[in-house]
């Protein structure tokens, strides 16, 4: 369980990038931290992994303080992927990238190739291992980063802008891979602003404003609430706002994903038909 | 109707290669685009798109090497003849990434900057300034660093950058990818703006067609290097909905629902693009 | 100018009074530029430096020399911090760009007259960027796990690879995609391209130019006619 306890930070320059901050993020947890550009998304993010410690307050990792133990430490239950590959990619090829975090963590050889192997195919990476990464186009980079922080089993995944750049299908596979991690009991959180990809998603938002936490719950109640949405400099996930000019009809409000949207409208419609049916 | 279109793009059978790739980034690509067109240019990663905007303001061929085939006037000039410093004052460009495209300490200093590279006048050049800060709403920001900027405020003034070089066309290449979604909306607004105002053609380049649709009046759609769709949003929306769908493309959230309730046969008529053309539809048939 | 004036006498002379009477001019300057909190934390940066100094100079000189020279060292500290702290990169550029000289070689080397200044400009721009880019890069490795300072010295050097690489590449990549925003906006223009923006000499200007003039003259006639004690 990481534990943030009112924490705040703030940075060297004087800036306040977060205050009291409370959240817990168990395994089997899925949220997404959703805010404006500068709301402090990334700043506490790094504070899960203990690049960044509070400067109030109190972070824990299992029981442990962040302020007491190393970064490689905390790395090995704490994946996070930065948002550009670009910041972490540098082997010759994508099998020894994806083998550097292992190796740091002092794995066996054995283990290693295992690990890299795997994980290569989970992410359909592996007809590029003995490529170089820097040949390949910025969705598979992604995927790349994305693996070297998942080979090494995190307990807990934190993805920075994992959307960014993506088009639909890449977006879509992401999704399912995300889904199958936090069933097998891994928590993962993801930083975004992304709100059709939340909306289809379906995690627990916290919705971060100017450094503190200004809302959270289902996907459904946070993204369907104006004055959230507006506080975070968001916008509503269509389906929210189509739903919010049916309410007249009996059609809840709370709608941000198409399947419900069509079941919803499905059972409205049909019985609509059949009335019309009926009356004639 | 058709004669009285001016055309400003004008494509036939274009195709590039980079030097040292396999396969060729975009062939066969012929393309008309009429003065003051509103366009969305989207399809799957590595589709082309980018490439097909970069031959249009002339980094490819003049900054990008490779093999050239057909030919492309952009408002009656050969791209190919041309420097880019040359169709940089027909075709303005704006990147993704604002960090990487505002070169100045000042934002006024950085408007400034296309137009003092055209050797204007020094009042010319103030005249062009204050007009592109005017319009994209950056006058205010002029004494500031563009790093002391928010990205959708870096747009703007990128936007003016280019603006101020008086384009007749300006190409957003993913405008938004940095940036929150009222911002992202905020940056589109102030693109069609400029349509609307100046008579400006805009093309963007961009995943989620939800952000643009409401400004789009026509689509075209890459893959593999073709152009695999290219009409009136609403219509190609409506009649290739499963193409699009099949290539990956994000379309609507609104244009998906409403495409599985007609397949489920619970509702006819055109594939909406946006959420209230939707909800006025769905409100009609409810209330019946 | 200013520089070369403070430059001159600290330099020619290695007298503890002379040092002093410099470091004291300076000081409203300081202040005039509104830099002086800036200029003390570069001293303190500079205090392990100028420790040194003193100490190397102590043993193989005298004290009073030693404490010349750290003064001088002091000196040369607070004259390049105002200048660098109150002359903008862009202005700096500019007048760059109004020397003969220098458009002359940017011409024979890049093609352009313009290329040579705008090419300082971008450089001191970038810095700030680049900064960010290799936290970033630093903080992302570290979250794999990579312990910069384990092991014995060489294995020091080699966990460094992992940071060079990317940040070396992401520069690569971010001076590329510059250069396709440059030529998009018309750059390098023709011989003739304007800059909005002209420097002009003010009276002040001309005061401090007038005063630099009168204490480099005083100062070479001083260091060729008498012998200043160090203390």
């Amino acid at each position: 369980m990481i534990r943030l306890e009112r924490v705040s930070f703030r940075y060297p320059s004087g800036l306040l990038a977060l205050h009291d901050i409370d959240l817990t993020i168990q395994g089997g947890d899925f949220l997404a931290i959703m805010g404006e550009n500068g709301a402090g998304k990334t700043t506490l993010a790094k504070q899960l992994n203990g690049l960044l410690k509070p400067s109030e307050g109190r972070v824990t990792v299992d029981g442990e303080d962040t302020r007491k133990v190393s970064v490689a430490h905390l790395a090995r239950k704490v994946g996070l992927v930065f948002q550009n590959p670009d910041h972490l990619l540098f082997s010759e090829t994508v099998k020894d990238e994806v083998a550097f975090g292992l190796k740091n963590f002092g794995f066996t050889p054995e283990v290693v190739e295992k690990q890299v192997g795997r994980t290569l195919e989970a992410l359909g990476l592996a007809e590029y291992a003995d490529t170089s990464p820097f040949l390949l186009s910025g969705g598979e980079r992604k995927r790349v980063a994305l693996a070297s922080i998942l080979a090494t089993e995190p307990d807990y995944l934190i993805l920075d802008e994992p959307t960014i750049g993506q088009d639909y299908q890449q977006k879509e596979r992401l999704r399912n891979f995300i889904l199958q991690l936090y069933s097998q009991g891994k928590a993962v959180v993801m930083i975004t602003h992304d709100v059709e990809f939340v909306a289809e998603a379906n995690p627990k938002v916290i919705l971060l404003s100017k450094g503190g936490i200004v809302g959270q719950g289902s996907a459904e109640s946070v993204l369907s609430r104006d004055e959230m949405v507006n506080r975070a400099s968001l916008v509503k996930p269509q389906m929210s706002r189509l739903f919010g000019s049916l309410a007249r009809f009996g059609l809840p409000r709370d709608v941000v994903d198409v399947h419900r949207a069509r079941l919803l409208l499905e059972e409205k419609l049909g019985g609509v038909k059949e009335t019309v049916t009926t009356n004639s | 109707m058709a004669e009285s279109r001016r055309e400003i793009v004008v494509a036939k059978n274009l195709g590039f290669k980079y030097s040292g790739a396999k396969k060729t980034a975009i062939q066969g690509i012929d393309l008309s685009i009429g003065v003051g067109e509103f366009i969305l240019l989207t399809g799957p990663s590595g589709c082309g798109k980018t490439s097909l905007c970069r031959c249009l303001n002339g980094l490819i061929p003049n900054f990008y090497q490779g093999e050239w085939t057909g030919q492309l006037h952009v408002d009656g000039l050969d791209i190919t003849t041309q420097p880019t410093s040359e169709l940089s004052r027909k075709i303005g460009y704006v990147f993704q990434n604002p960090e990487n495209q505002l070169f100045a300490l000042t934002v006024e200093k950085d408007v400034a900057f296309g137009p003092e590279n055209l050797g204007y006048s020094r009042d010319e050049i103030r005249k062009r300034v204050n007009e592109a800060m005017k319009i994209t709403g950056t006058l205010a920001l002029k004494e500031l660093a563009p790093y002391e900027l928010s990205g959708g405020q870096q747009q703007r003034v990128a936007l003016a950058g280019v603006l101020a070089m008086k384009p007749s066309i300006i190409v957003l290449d993913e405008p938004t990818s940095f940036l929150d979604p009222h911002t992202a909306e905020d940056v589109m607004g102030a693109a069609d703006d400029l349509r609307r105002e100046l008579g400006l053609t805009i093309v963007v380049v961009e995943h989620r067609l939800d952000l643009v649709a409401r400004y789009a009046e026509r689509i075209i759609v890459m893959d593999g290097g073709r152009i695999v769709a290219d009409g009136n949003l609403e219509e190609v929306l409506d009649e290739q909905f499963d193409t699009l769908e099949g290539l990956g493309v994000g379309v609507p959230r609104v244009s998906l629902l409403w495409s599985m309730l007609r397949r489920d046969g619970l509702l006819k008529g055109k594939v909406p693009t946006h959420v209230e053309d939707a909800a006025s539809a769905l409100s009609g048939m409810m209330t019946h | 100018m200013l520089v070369v004036a403070v430059l001159v006498p600290a330099l020619l002379f290695a007298s503890v009074w002379v040092m002093i009477i410099l470091l004291l001019s300076q000081l409203p300057l300081l202040f005039i530029g509104r830099v002086a909190r800036r200029w003390a934390l570069s001293l303190r940066a500079g205090v392990f430096l100028s420790g040194l100094i003193f100490v190397v100079n102590f043993f193989t000189g005298s004290l009073f020399s030693a404490i010349a020279l750290t003064l001088r060292f002091l000196v040369l500290l607070t004259t390049f911090s105002l200048f660098f702290m109150t002359t903008s990169p862009d202005d700096l550029g500019l007048a760059l760009d109004r020397i003969g000289a220098v458009r002359w070689l940017s011409r024979k080397w890049l093609g352009y007259p313009n290329a040579l200044s705008f090419t300082f400009t971008t450089a001191v721009r970038l810095v700030p960027t680049l900064a960010v880019d290799a936290q970033t890069v630093v903080d992302a490795q570290r979250s794999r796990g990579l312990e910069l300072d384990k092991g014995n010295l060489f294995r020091r050097i080699r966990n460094y690879i992992p940071i060079l690489i990317p940040l070396l590449l992401i520069a690569i990549r971010r001076s590329l995609e510059l250069a396709e925003a440059l030529e998009s906006r018309g750059f390098p223009g023709k011989e003739g391209r304007t800059s909005l923006f002209q420097l002009k000499l003010k009276g002040p200007d001309y005061a401090v130019i007038a005063v630099s003039v009168v204490m480099i003259v005083v100062s070479v006639w001083v260091f060729l006619h008498y012998r200043v004690p160090v203390f």
